[in-house]
């Protein structure tokens, strides 16, 4: 077996072992889960190296017999090419600084052991999910992480708003999963395989390219689908509504699940099906709308919102939708880029939530404030990953957000350009607005605390143990995006591709526009030129609007209250008085005729004589009318 | 493998009855005890055989297997015969399983407890003689001696509106019956035989009735049980008000008879028939899966809702038929037995449930796993089982059941491949109500299932997880069955 597999087994080694053995001793259980990811991330660096070694940017890794069932079987294997190795250090990356930084974090938590366990199955299915070679085992992989994000969403399950938001989470993504599981059906249907590689052969992409229903060819209509499991996953317009309330969960998991790696699920699989998106612009246009619209609608909520990882939960989805965009206008590169950037520097803003609240006990932003003085370092790498999503030079996210306007740009959707552009002012503010609240200011006392870890005095930086993973995030928050700076990037996942370089005008603008959001943020909240409640209220019909998330919940509420439940409603009462109503007729009937015919059985021998002679009569009439054949 | 020539399946399927007699007649002051270690053993030996029998099959070769054959009627042509193939062997698995595992969870029957454990042990042998047998007589007499243990334990043990339920169970499963018995006497008079392989080896001549008649009458039969809409209301009040054990062994391997006649018969005897109808079977399959999870959205009951699920999972056995293809035809078989452990194991739950809180009612319930972590659990790993999530065994059936009828039935697939999504509805959002959030004050001195109660649960969800991630050691079994199932439709 490939080495490789290591990869995946590691961390399920450690769920097993977490299940059957270390429960008991919780503190086992945290640096078993560390140890084991540790581990998958050298050999994911290793993969990394070898697959940069090969010529084809990819490593052959045999598969493995698994269901042979008439004309469908399925093989398992690794598919890890140049998008897949990229991914795999991602998500080791990410998660060995999250769990290292759960050690302490969730220090003294009942469910210690079961945080672990769930982490590690967790990672465990996200690497199954990047290395996947058949899209059925993609598609276990994609349920798999539903799963983990659910139990996890739902962790602290006595709280009934995590428990609500666990079971939304799943179901608003397995709405977008059906549409996958349809692409699936429809490409098994008519090529006869799932495995990916043999997906991409030029006959098959001609037998998925025959014509669909709508005059849309067929390949359009499963891109579609499986884009639909992906604005799920990835939290899109109109899906995008479980994200905000999966904050519910513990923070080290919205690092890892509600920002870093699962919801850029539904981003990795557009670019893994990528070449079959390039067959169809109809769906590249589709994909590149939804992801422009999404960044900037989702932007805007985070202008407004007063809990901390809330706004960081628009933030990510905002950012999901830039990746969208530029996978839908650029190509794979642009969209990958911008996910390795995001990953880390998102996962730093989540981690330094989770490091403010510890301090503070809170997650309200109106109840923190001076931080920078009493937490210096959570406070220096808050403002290398603000700095970095708002888009400023050198940090990574300006190299990979420049390339994604610069390619919508060039594609000619200037209207999309336009909404990337505004989304990245937006950015700017909200990011620039939580310095000013948090970190700026001084601090204004803890609010009720809502946070596991109680009432606390004068806030203090956390322990080295959360302070080291901000430390190493922050590493490639200012790098990542360097590996760009040639190319290098572009040409290992694309080699085919061109790369145009910076595009120093807008650049010029981008950088304008994300100093002037922060500005505008400075000016709010930092110097306080502009009060915020005055702009509110100057503001207020919009911010009313914005502030209640444009009604979505309640919309989507009401359509499930009245139109779904309400034909669930008639179904049962169809089903009581109509069908089963019948039944009970129907017996009903039985019995009353067996009442009333009782009557005849009177056991008067007179009676049954008068009857048997009416009977032989008739037989008679009968014998006389039709006669004997 | 090869096993010493012994009549396996007779001794499985007597097994239990022998158990009832050696129940019976123990002493009356004989200690409640020595009634269920007695009704234990004569459980467990008939599952330890069929396990071995399972890992005897041959899967490298098709049709039928340890097969027994002795003439029992020589005038009209009955024999005792006695077979499992591919899509029966997982079935006498499976009802010997749940036969076990039911005796398990009638530990702490209190009420006349020499007589429950009797019908108990009688009612396991109808099922198994259901399935395992190949002549048609035969078959209807085991399918009829089921129904009266049925009626005795529903209307003595069950709750609610016990004799009603019972009554209707009955009285519905006697009329399918009776349509049965005209469609099995019309196919004897027809082809002058009660052998079910040899009735399958020809077209049905019609010389009694059209074979679309006797398709017709003999399917009406086995809707009833499976059930299909609209003819499934007994089975929400029979499992409701039907004692734990009775509801497992109801959803669990009854309504499996169903299923496994409708392949077995309707298909094997009648391809032709079949084909020209499945377009309807596909049609009622939707119906089945989307009705069944709109109702169950809205059930207040626990058991109920579960009751209703069935319905709905009942509905992918019917769509994998219609599929007429392997690949669909395994899905069904395959559904029916991941069905019977996931339903199995979560009417075994909600009695655990019904036992502690004396409520089945949903709104009276909340946040049980803080009193009750382990049934909590393996309470959530059975409805995302249910639910069709993957590396559990539901999964694979339903996939399996969507690939093949896909390409045949594209838009009953759709619909039915919605009912994914209302499962994952009805099932979380009762998980939810039930489970988590605040425990409600009036549960708080439950108790966690004990030792005793975990071996059906650990011993289920081992099972689930085994075929959800490795479904090849059942499918390779079921595989077997499909050659003769399609060979008069060329495939």
């Amino acid at each position: 077996m490939a080495a490789e597999w290591l990869i995946f087994f590691l961390p399920l080694t450690s769920f097993a072992l977490i299940v059957f053995v270390l429960r008991p001793y919780p503190r086992w259980c945290g640096y078993v889960t560390v140890a084991a990811i540790g581990g998958s991330l050298i050999v994911s660096i290793i993969a990394l190296i070898k697959v940069m070694g090969t010529t084809e940017k990819a490593l052959s890794i045999p598969q493995i017999a698994w269901l042979t069932v008439g004309n469908f079987s399925l093989s398992v294997g690794l598919m890890i090419d140049s998008l897949t190795a990229v991914m795999l250090i991602v998500v080791t990356g990410v998660s060995l600084m999250v769990q290292f930084y759960s050690l302490e974090f969730m220090h003294g938590d009942r469910g210690y052991s079961r945080y672990f366990a769930f982490m590690s199955l967790f990672t465990t299915s996200m690497l199954g999910l990047v290395m996947a070679d058949n899209l059925l085992v993609l598609y276990v992989f994609w349920e798999m992480v539903g799963l983990c994000s659910y139990l996890l969403i739902g962790f602290w399950f006595e709280r009934p708003s995590a428990a609500a938001a666990a079971k939304k989470a799943f179901i608003v993504t397995r709405l977008g999963d059906f549409g996958f599981l349809l692409a699936i059906l429809l490409i098994f249907a008519n090529t006869g395989t799932l495995s990916i590689r043999e997906l991409f052969l030029s006959q098959n992409v001609e037998l998925l390219s025959k014509a669909g229903l709508l005059g849309l060819p067929l390949l359009t209509w499963v891109l579609l689908g499986v884009f639909s499991g992906a604005a799920g996953k990835s939290a899109q317009f109109p899906l995008h509504v479980w994200l905000p309330d999966a904050m519910e969960g513990p923070t080290p998991v919205s690092a890892l699940i509600h920002a870093a790696t699962m919801v850029a699920a539904g981003v990795f699989l557009v670019a893994r099906l990528f070449p079959l998106f390039e067959h169809s612009p109809q769906a590249l246009t589709i994909v590149a709308v939804i992801g422009g619209f999404t960044a900037f609608f989702a932007a805007t909520m985070g202008l407004v919102m007063f809990d901390y990882k809330r706004v960081l939960a628009y933030s990510t989805v905002s950012q999901l939708g830039y990746m969208m965009l530029g996978l839908g206008v650029g190509g794979l590169s642009a969209g990958i880029f911008h996910l390795m950037n995001h990953a880390f520097f998102k996962a730093l803003l989540f981690l330094g939530a989770g490091s403010a609240s510890h301090a503070t006990g809170t997650y309200d932003i109106r109840g923190m404030g001076g931080l920078r003085r009493t937490m210096p370092i959570s406070f220096f790498t808050f403002l290398i990953a603000a700095l970095s999503i708002s888009g400023i030079p050198p940090f990574s996210g300006f190299w990979s957000k420049d390339e994604v306007l610069t390619d919508a740009l060039d594609s000619g959707q200037y209207l999309l350009f336009a909404l990337g552009l505004a989304a990245a002012f937006m950015t700017a503010f909200y990011m620039f607005r939580l310095a000013f609240i948090v970190y700026g200011g001084s601090y204004r006392g803890a609010a009720p605390a809502h946070s596991s870890h109680g009432a606390h005095g004068a806030p203090r930086e956390s322990p080295w143990v959360m302070i080291l993973p901000l430390v190493l995030l922050a590493i490639p928050s200012i790098v990542s995006g360097l590996v760009n700076l040639n190319g290098d990037f572009t040409r290992f996942l694309e080699p085919e591709a061109h790369f145009a370089g910076l595009n120093y005008t807008i650049a010029g603008v981008s950088i304008l526009v994300s100093a002037l959001g922060i500005f505008s943020a400075y000016a709010i909240y930092g110097a306080r030129w502009l009060s915020a409640e005055t702009v509110t209220h100057a503001l207020s019909p919009l911010h009313s609007l914005v502030f209640n998330k444009y009604w979505m919940d309640e919309l989507y509420q009401k359509i499930l209250d009245s139109i779904l439940l309400g034909l669930c409603r008639i179904t049962d009462v169809f089903d009581r008085y109509v069908v089963d109503g019948a039944v009970n007729r129907v017996a009903w009937v039985t019995m009353k005729t067996g009442q009333e015919l009782r009557q005849v059985q009177s056991g008067q021998a007179q009676s049954y004589g008068v009857a048997i002679f009416f009977g032989v009569l008739v037989m008679l009439a009968v014998y006389l009318i039709v006669g004997v054949r | 493998m090869t096993l010493p020539e012994l009549p396996y399946l007779t001794i499985i399927i007597f097994l239990p009855v022998v158990g009832a007699l050696a129940v019976v007649l123990q002493q009356t002051t004989a200690p409640g005890r020595a009634i269920k270690l007695t009704a234990a053993l004569f459980s467990f030996l008939p599952l330890v055989l069929s396990f071995i029998l399972f890992l005897a099959f041959d899967s490298r070769t098709t049709g039928l297997q340890f097969v027994e054959k002795y003439p029992w009627i020589p005038r009209l042509g009955v024999n005792y015969f006695l077979a499992v193939d591919g899509l029966s062997l997982p079935l006498v698995l499976l009802t010997a399983l749940l036969g076990f595992l039911a005796i398990l969870a009638s530990w702490k029957i209190s009420l006349r407890i020499k007589e429950y454990f009797a019908w108990l042990l009688l009612l396991e042998t109808g099922v198994l003689g259901v399935f395992a047998s190949l002549d048609f007589l035969l078959f209807f007499l085991f399918w009829e001696v089921e129904l009266v243990p049925m009626y005795m334990l529903i209307s003595i043990w069950g709750s609610g509106r016990k004799v009603y339920s019972a009554t209707k169970f009955v009285i519905y499963t006697l009329t399918g019956s009776a349509f049965m018995l005209v469609g099995l006497l019309a196919l004897y008079f027809s082809t002058g035989t009660f052998d079910l392989v040899e009735m399958s080896q020809h077209p049905i001549p019609a010389t009694v009735l059209p074979a679309t008649a006797i398709f017709f009458l003999i399917f009406f039969a086995f809707a009833v049980k499976l059930p299909v809409f609209p003819l499934h209301t007994w089975l929400p009040d029979a499992h409701t008000d039907a004692p734990t054990a009775v509801s497992v062994i109801l959803a669990g391997v009854l309504l499996k008879m169903g299923g496994y006649a409708m392949i077995r018969i309707n298909l094997g005897l009648f391809p032709e028939v079949i084909s020209t109808y499945a377009p309807l079977l596909a049609t009622l399959g939707v119906v089945n899966v989307l009705y069944g999870a709109a109702v169950t959205l809205l059930q207040q009951d626990l058991k109920r809702m579960i009751a209703y699920s069935s319905i709905s999972h009942m509905g992918y056995v019917l769509l994998g038929i219609s599929a007429l293809n392997p690949v669909g035809l395994t899905g069904a078989a395959l559904q029916m037995f991941t069905h019977g452990t996931i339903t199995g194991l979560l009417f075994l739950l909600v009695g655990l449930v019904y036992d502690k809180a004396h409520t089945r009612q949903i709104p009276e319930l909340g946040g049980l796993s803080h009193r009750m972590p382990v049934i909590g659990i393996v309470f959530v790993v059975a409805g995302l089982a249910s639910l069709g999530l993957p590396t559990m065994s539901g999964f694979v059936a339903e996939m399996l059941v969507f690939l093949g009828t896909f390409p045949v039935w594209n838009v009953a697939t759709v619909l039915a491949a919605f009912g994914i999504v209302l499962t994952a509805g009805y099932m979380l959002w009762m998980l939810q109500r039930s489970f988590f959030g605040p425990l409600n004050p009036r549960h708080a001195s439950l108790a966690d299932a004990d030792a005793l109660e975990r071996i059906p649960l650990f011993s289920l969800v081992g099972v689930i997880v085994i075929i959800g991630v490795y479904p090849a050691v059942m499918t390779n079994v079921i595989a077997t069955a499909i050659p003769q199932l399609l060979n008069r439709l060329g495939g």
